[in-house]
C-alpha cells in the first residue's frame, strides 16, 4: 500500500501473536529495543483460535515486570487489527513511536552507552 | 507435586544485595509445572534482574542453568565446574532444592527465589490447591479419599465442626469445607455407616512433631 | 438416675428439673472484676455458668482462671475447653488444674478458627478435635488414666459436655453427629443459639426417634436480639448460624428503641415454646455484654427461681 509510517520500527514476524513468549519481549528490551509492539488479529479472528489472548496476556505480564525493574511497563503494548487494515497499522505505528519519544530511551541503553 | 510461588522480584534484589556474579538455578520438574521456577521462568527472571542492575549502573553478571531436579546428588554435580565463578546462587527450586544445592556448595551462599507452599496438585492452569500435609501416617481409607489433615482447616478427624456452612469453610467461601466433601463422597460409595465411627486419635509423632523425618530403605541401600 | 459427679448441673438435670446455664466472656485484661461483676448479674438466675475460652479466638483471660473466680464466689462454673490452642498434654493439664479446684463441669469444642482473632498469623493446635476431647475427660474420669497409659492420682471428677450446631451444614448428618458424641461420652449438650425453631424442632425429633435424646440432656441456646441489625449480622456473617428472614422482619418491622425488648421477648416466646418439648431438658442463656437482661428472660419464662440441690 505503500503507506508511510516512522522508520524506526523493526519489524519480526510470527505466525501468529501466540508465539510471542514472555521472555521474548523481555529479551528485546535487554537487548535495547526502546518499545515493543505485538500486533495480532482481531480478538475472535485469530486463525489459530487463541493465540492473540495468549499474546495480550503477556504483553500484560511484561509490563508489569518491566515496571517492577522501573524499565516502564507501558514500553509493551498490545494491539489488534485484520491483516486488511494497512492504514491502521501506520496509525498504531505513529502513536507507539510518539509514545516511546515521549518516555525517551530505554533507561539501560542510557546507562550502557554511558559506561 | 510440591507447589510453589515466585518471589516478589524486589524481595530477589534485596537478597542478591552486593553480590556480583550470581547464578540462577532453576528445576525442570514441580517448581516447572506450576510455572515458578522453570526454564522459562529463570529466563525471564534474570532477563528482568539483568536489566534493573543496568539501571541503577551496578555491574551484574547473571547466569541461567535449569537443572533436572535440585534433589539428587547426580545434578547438582553437573554444576560443579562452573559454580566457583559466582559469588551467589539464586535457587528457584523448592525449599529441599535451596537446601541440597547450599549443602553441596557450601563455599557460595544459595538463595530461594521461590516460596514454597505446599504438596497439591494443579486444579487447572494457573490454580494449585494443597493436598496432603505429609502427616506420615496415611488415613485416606476411611476418609472416602479426602484427606482431613491437609484439607480441613482445624484437621478435625471427627467432622464437620459447627462453622461449615453450604460446603463451605468458616475461614472463606473459597475454601471447601473437608468433611462435606468426606459426607458427599462416603454417601456416593455407600459408606455413610463408617461416618458414625469415631476416629482414633491421632499419632503426631509422624508428623513435623516429631521432628525432621527420614525415611530408610535397607533393601536398597548399597 | 444416678450422678457420676459432684456437678450441680448434673444433679438438677438428674432430677428431671429444667436446668438454666448461661455464659460469661472474660475480660481482655487482668482484672478479676469484670468477672465477678457478670457472674453477681446471673447468680440467682442460672445452675452453672459457662466460661467461654479465648471465644472468636480473641485473645483474653483464660477459661480456667475465670472458672476458679465463679467457683470461689461458691457458683458453679462450666470451663469451656477448645482444641485450637493446647496440645493434648495441656489439656489433660488444666483439667487436672480445675479439678483441684473441684470444678465438675467442661465443655469439649473445637474453637473458631484463630483467623477470626485478633491473632491471625498464629499457630493452630489441634492436636486432638472436640470428640477426642470428651473421649480424653471420660477416659481421666472414670479410667483414671492419661492419655499415654499412666495413672492419675485422684482423677478428675467432671461431666462432660459439648456443643451441638444443628443449623451448620450438611444438615443430614447432624443428628448421626450426636450420635457421636455420645458414643465418645458426652453427657449433656448445648446448642447453637436457635432461631429457627422449626429446624431445631425437626433435629430434636430425628434425635429422638433415633432414642438419642434418653442418652444425652440437651439444652437448648439462645441469644436474644438486641436489634435488627444484629440480626442482620448473624443471619450473613457468622458461619453455622440459621436465622429466618421472619425473624429478620419482626424486628426491623419494630421501631427501632423498642428492637431490644422485642428481641428478649422473642428470646421468651421460643424457651415458653422449647418448654414443651419434652426433648429438651434445660436452656443455656448466651447474653454475652448484656448478662443483665438474664434474669428478666430467666422470669419471664417461669423458670424462676432455680431450684436448690445439695
Amino acid at each position: 500500500m505503500r503507506l508511510a509510517y516512522p522508520p524506526n520500527i523493526r519489524i519480526v514476524r510470527v505466525p501468529c501473536t501466540g508465539k510471542v513468549d514472555l521472555l521474548h519481549i523481555m529479551r528485546a528490551f535487554e537487548k535495547g529495543a526502546d518499545g515493543v509492539m505485538v500486533v495480532g488479529c482481531l480478538e475472535g479472528d485469530c486463525h489459530y483460535s487463541q493465540g492473540n489472548f495468549r499474546a495480550r496476556k503477556r504483553v500484560a505480564q511484561a509490563q508489569q515486570l518491566l515496571d517492577s525493574v522501573s524499565i516502564g511497563g507501558q514500553r509493551a503494548q498490545m494491539f489488534n487489527l485484520s491483516s486488511g487494515e494497512g492504514p491502521l497499522f501506520a496509525q498504531f505505528a505513529k502513536e507507539m513511536t510518539a509514545k516511546i519519544i515521549d518516555m525517551g530511551p530505554n533507561p539501560i541503553k542510557v546507562d550502557r552507552d554511558a559506561a | 507435586m510440591i507447589v510453589a510461588d515466585k518471589k516478589p522480584i524486589e524481595e530477589i534484589i534485596e537478597v542478591i544485595g552486593n553480590h556480583e556474579r550470581v547464578l540462577i538455578a532453576g528445576c525442570n520438574e514441580c517448581v516447572t509445572v506450576c510455572e515458578s521456577g522453570g526454564k522459562k521462568e529463570v529466563g525471564v527472571l534474570a532477563s528482568a534482574l539483568r536489566m534493573y542492575f543496568l539501571n541503577n549502573g551496578r555491574d551484574v553478571k547473571i547466569d541461567e542453568v535449569t537443572l533436572e531436579r535440585q534433589c539428587d546428588h547426580e545434578y547438582l554435580e553437573e554444576i560443579r565446574e562452573r559454580v566457583d565463578s559466582y559469588d551467589a546462587i539464586l535457587s528457584l527450586a523448592c525449599g529441599v532444592g535451596v537446601q541440597f544445592m547450599a549443602e553441596k556448595y557450601t563455599a557460595t551462599p544459595c538463595y530461594p527465589g521461590v516460596n514454597t507452599c505446599f504438596l497439591g496438585a494443579t486444579e487447572e492452569r494457573g490454580v494449585w490447591t494443597e493436598r496432603c500435609q505429609a502427616c506420615g501416617s496415611c488415613i485416606l481409607a476411611v476418609t472416602g479419599g479426602i484427606c482431613p489433615v491437609s484439607r480441613c482447616a482445624k484437621r478435625v478427624l471427627n467432622g464437620p465442626c459447627g462453622g461449615s456452612t453450604a460446603g463451605r469453610c468458616e475461614i472463606s467461601k473459597e475454601t471447601d469445607c473437608a468433611w462435606q466433601l468426606i459426607v458427599d463422597r462416603l454417601k456416593a460409595l455407600g459408606r455413610m455407616d463408617d461416618y458414625e465411627t469415631l476416629a482414633d486419635i491421632k499419632d503426631w509423632s509422624t508428623d513435623r512433631a516429631g521432628g525432621p523425618r527420614k525415611v530408610v530403605r535397607e533393601d536398597l541401600r548399597e | 438416675m444416678n450422678v457420676k459427679t459432684p456437678s450441680k448441673l448434673e444433679k438438677i438435670l438428674a432430677s428431671g428439673q429444667l436446668a438454666v446455664t448461661s455464659e460469661v466472656g472474660p475480660p481482655r485484661g487482668s482484672d478479676p472484676d469484670a468477672i465477678t461483676r457478670k457472674a453477681e448479674l446471673i447468680k440467682d438466675h442460672v445452675d452453672a455458668i459457662n466460661i467461654t475460652d479465648n471465644q472468636t479466638s480473641v485473645c483474653r483471660m483464660c477459661s480456667l482462671a475465670a472458672c476458679i473466680r465463679i467457683k470461689q464466689m461458691g457458683l458453679e462454673p462450666v470451663l469451656q475447653m477448645v482444641t485450637r490452642d493446647r496440645n493434648r498434654i495441656a489439656l489433660q493439664s488444666d483439667i487436672l488444674g480445675a479439678a483441684s479446684f473441684d470444678i465438675a463441669n467442661i465443655l469439649c469444642l473445637s474453637g473458631d478458627h484463630q483467623s477470626f482473632g485478633d491473632h491471625a498469623s498464629g499457630q493452630n493446635v489441634h492436636d486432638l478435635d472436640s470428640m477426642q476431647l470428651i473421649q480424653t475427660v471420660r477416659r481421666m474420669r472414670d479410667d483414671g488414666q492419661f492419655l499415654g497409659g499412666d495413672e492419675i492420682r485422684r482423677p478428675p471428677s467432671m461431666f462432660v459436655g459439648a456443643a451441638v450446631n444443628p443449623f451448620a451444614d450438611p444438615y443430614e448428618i447432624r443428628v448421626p453427629r450426636l450420635a457421636k458424641k455420645i458414643a465418645a461420652g458426652v453427657e449433656f449438650v448445648q446448642s447453637q443459639c436457635i432461631y429457627n425453631l422449626d429446624k431445631f424442632e425437626q433435629w430434636l425429633k430425628e434425635a429422638e426417634d433415633r432414642g438419642l435424646t434418653e442418652k444425652v440432656h440437651i439444652l437448648a441456646g439462645l441469644t436474644p436480639m438486641k436489634s435488627a441489625g444484629m440480626a442482620r449480622y448473624m443471619k450473613n456473617r457468622v458461619p453455622g448460624m440459621d436465622v429466618p428472614d421472619d425473624v429478620v422482619k419482626r424486628l426491623a418491622d419494630t421501631p427501632k428503641e423498642k428492637q431490644a425488648a422485642e428481641g428478649i421477648k422473642m428470646c421468651i416466646e421460643s424457651i415458653q415454646r422449647l418448654k414443651e418439648n419434652t426433648a429438651i431438658r434445660g436452656f443455656h442463656i448466651m447474653a454475652i455484654e448484656w448478662e443483665e437482661k438474664v434474669s428478666e428472660i430467666v422470669e419471664a419464662a417461669g423458670l424462676y427461681p432455680r431450684p436448690q440441690v445439695d
